[in-house]
């Protein structure tokens, strides 16, 4: 846990009632993100757990500004800092990405230039946002190789992105993203391609990076267990909707809302009844369609709990635990 | 594998049957080099898979288990070893000749969405092994492909709409609906199930369990997601560089774990495990 009690009052970023709405230009408007609010402090690891569609990434790209142009900031706000990030300009909010918020992508291979030494591809970073002579730069890149755990970062600083491994450029993109100490980063689905050895490497460096530099950490995940070993605190989205949000062991060990219960169960995979051919406790059904939202709770069609009141009113949030806050009709309403 | 789970003598033959399957490629050495590197990606491979019993072929990336795959479905044509379906040795059949015995065997591959035409309907796509193996009218096959909707769990009503159009977990439904188009024997499930969300692997997970008991398909399961296939798998074969390192009945491989390779999967699935016990989470 590092989470800063000291000052536990101070809030690094703050989304606000967020909504945003796509329109495609032959389809019908999707809300892939329906008031939702999240409060991120200096130096903490927050997590969002949610399934495709479920609005996780939205939420990530609209605190870069970085949503598609076919998208629609509907209302709400996302504060960051002292500023309001959605009133500020594109050469504004060029200098923030990368220097105070930096996004660590899904797929490394997609974000290197496969013609450019990894090296330089880093050192670009820094020569956009500090000011610096070209050897400073070059050493402090290898600094920074060093520390997400290079050996020998004279000779990753030289190598393309085809030469090294899938791990590999995982922290180099790590690199990229830590170069000029953002104070919040961005890590979307970061760790989802590795496997499981590799997961933990990789988990325990962001950590670390986080802890030294106190950085704040934003991590997207649909894998439970990613979190678990992760994140202080966990945002459960579903339907573009933040349904729960609480302490990671709370939401572990007293998940509240139907859905993060289920969630919870999968993802115990214990090597346990092998050979057993037993059926796995599944949530059937699927996501609703975000096309034309209903009344209502929208984990209700699939809800094993499901009451009648939770499709004939409007949810609004309680606050059943200290510290966890819940979408449901269960605990109150 | 003598008995099935109600202490039935199994069926003598196999639906499978895999002995000596060695396969490898060579790599074009640059133009300084005199030699073309060779890499081994399967050696000496053996394992069978009865009616209605799952084997799970486990490794990390770059052991060689989907080139085993590839190897029994035939995209690519063994070096070396025979593949037995049902006693025909396909190993070294050529295209034309395979095309009697391929609706005995069907993949799915992880990715759906690639593995469709774009410009297919639900119905189209479920049709097409059908049309190529010139199997019934074109009513006759729209019916049946109504059936398998409804079978792998998607409203028939369906049947006109884009396969695009469905979400990850619809489109592995409908893998899975034209992989039984033509009634198999076998299933070769390549990573069938990752890249899923939980609540969709799940689901998918319970689909095939059950579609198994309803038509006694063998499956060869290949996946590097040790905790999911222990739970389906009746047998578990290990691979590590091109060679099966450990084989047995899924219980007992995860329980002695005799060969390394084994450990480092059983220890990084803990691994990943440990933060939910380390929470104490409500299970």
């Amino acid at each position: 846990m590092n989470l800063p009690d000291d000052n536990s009052v101070e809030t690094l970023a703050r989304v606000d009632s967020l909504s945003v709405t796509y329109l495609p230009d032959s389809d019908q408007p999707v809300r892939a993100l329906d008031h939702a609010s999240l409060e991120i402090r200096p130096g903490e690891l927050v997590g969002i757990l949610g399934e495709s569609g479920s609005g996780k990434s939205t939420l990530a790209a609209a605190l870069l500004r970085l949503l598609p142009t076919d998208a629609r900031y509907d209302s709400g706000t996302i504060r960051f800092r002292d500023r309001d990030l959605l009133s500020l300009s594109e050469s504004a909010l060029r200098r923030i990405r990368g220097a105070e918020i930096a996004l660590i992508p899904q797929d490394p291979a997609l974000a290197l230039n496969p013609v450019i030494r990894v090296g330089d591809q880093i050192a670009e970073v820094l020569r956009a946002h500090v000011h610096m002579t070209r050897r400073d730069r070059r050493t402090r890149v290898e600094e920074l190789l060093a520390e997400v755990g290079f050996d020998q970062p004279r000779q990753i600083y030289t190598a393309y992105p085809h030469q090294l491994s899938g791990g590999q450029r995982q922290r180099v993109v790590i690199a990229q993203a830590v170069a000029c100490r953002p104070q919040l980063v961005i890590a979307d689905e970061a760790t989802s391609k590795l496997d499981a050895s590799l997961q933990a490497e990789i988990i325990a460096l962001m950590r670390e990076i986080s802890q030294r530099h106190r950085m704040a950490f934003i991590v997207i995940s649909h894998d439970p267990t990613v979190l678990a070993g992760f994140v202080d605190r966990i945002a459960v989205m579903y339907a573009g909707r933040i349904v729960e949000e609480g302490r990671t062991e709370d939401i572990f060990r007293r998940p509240l809302h139907p859905y993060t219960q289920a969630l919870v169960r999968l993802s115990a995979r214990y090597l346990t009844n092998a050979g057993s051919r037993t059926r796995f406790a599944a949530i059937d059904g699927e996501p609703p369609n975000l096309t034309s939202p209903g009344i209502g709770c929208p984990f209700a069609p699939r809800c094993p709990e499901r009451m009648q009141v939770c499709t004939d009113r409007e949810l609004e949030e309680t606050t059943p635990q200290l510290s966890q806050r819940v979408s449901c009709f269960k605990y109150g309403n | 594998m003598e008995t099935d789970a109600n202490g039935m003598k199994a069926p003598v033959q196999p639906v499978l049957r895999v002995s000596g399957l060695s396969k490898s490629y060579r790599r074009k050495g640059a133009v300084w080099q005199r030699t073309d590197d060779v890499i081994v990606a399967a050696s000496e491979v053996e394992f069978e898979i009865f009616a209605g019993q799952t084997l799970a072929l486990v490794g990390s990336s770059g052991s060689g288990k989907s080139t085993v795959a590839r190897c029994v479905i035939r995209l690519e044509k063994p070096d070396a070893g025979k593949i037995w379906l049902e006693g025909t040795d396909i190993s070294q059949l050529d295209s034309r000749e395979l095309r009697s015995l391929q609706p005995k065997m069907q993949m799915v591959f992880q990715d759906a969405a690639t593995s469709m035409n774009p410009r297919f309907t639900a119905a189209e796509v479920i049709e097409e092994p059908m049309r190529i193996q010139r199997q019934g009218d074109k009513s006759a096959r729209r019916t049946r492909a109504k059936e398998l909707m409804q079978e792998v769990g998607l409203s028939p009503q369906w049947a006109d709409r884009y396969a695009l159009d469905f979400s990850g977990g619809q489109r592995q439904r409908l893998a899975i609906a034209r992989a039984l188009a033509l009634k198999p024997k076998l299933l070769v499930l390549d990573e069938a199930l990752s890249g899923l969300d939980l609540s969709t692997e799940a689901q998918i997970a319970n689909l095939l369990v059950d579609l198994q008991a309803a038509h006694s398909l063998a499956y060869l399961l290949i996946s590097h997601d040790l905790a999911l296939v222990t739970r389906i798998a009746d047998t578990i074969a290990v691979m590590a560089h091109g060679k099966i390192v450990e084989q047995g009945p899924a219980a007992q491989v995860i329980a002695s774990a005799g060969h390394p390779e084994t450990r480092t999967l059983i220890v990084s699935t803990r691994a990943a495990q440990a933060n939910l016990f380390a929470l104490g989470a409500a299970l």
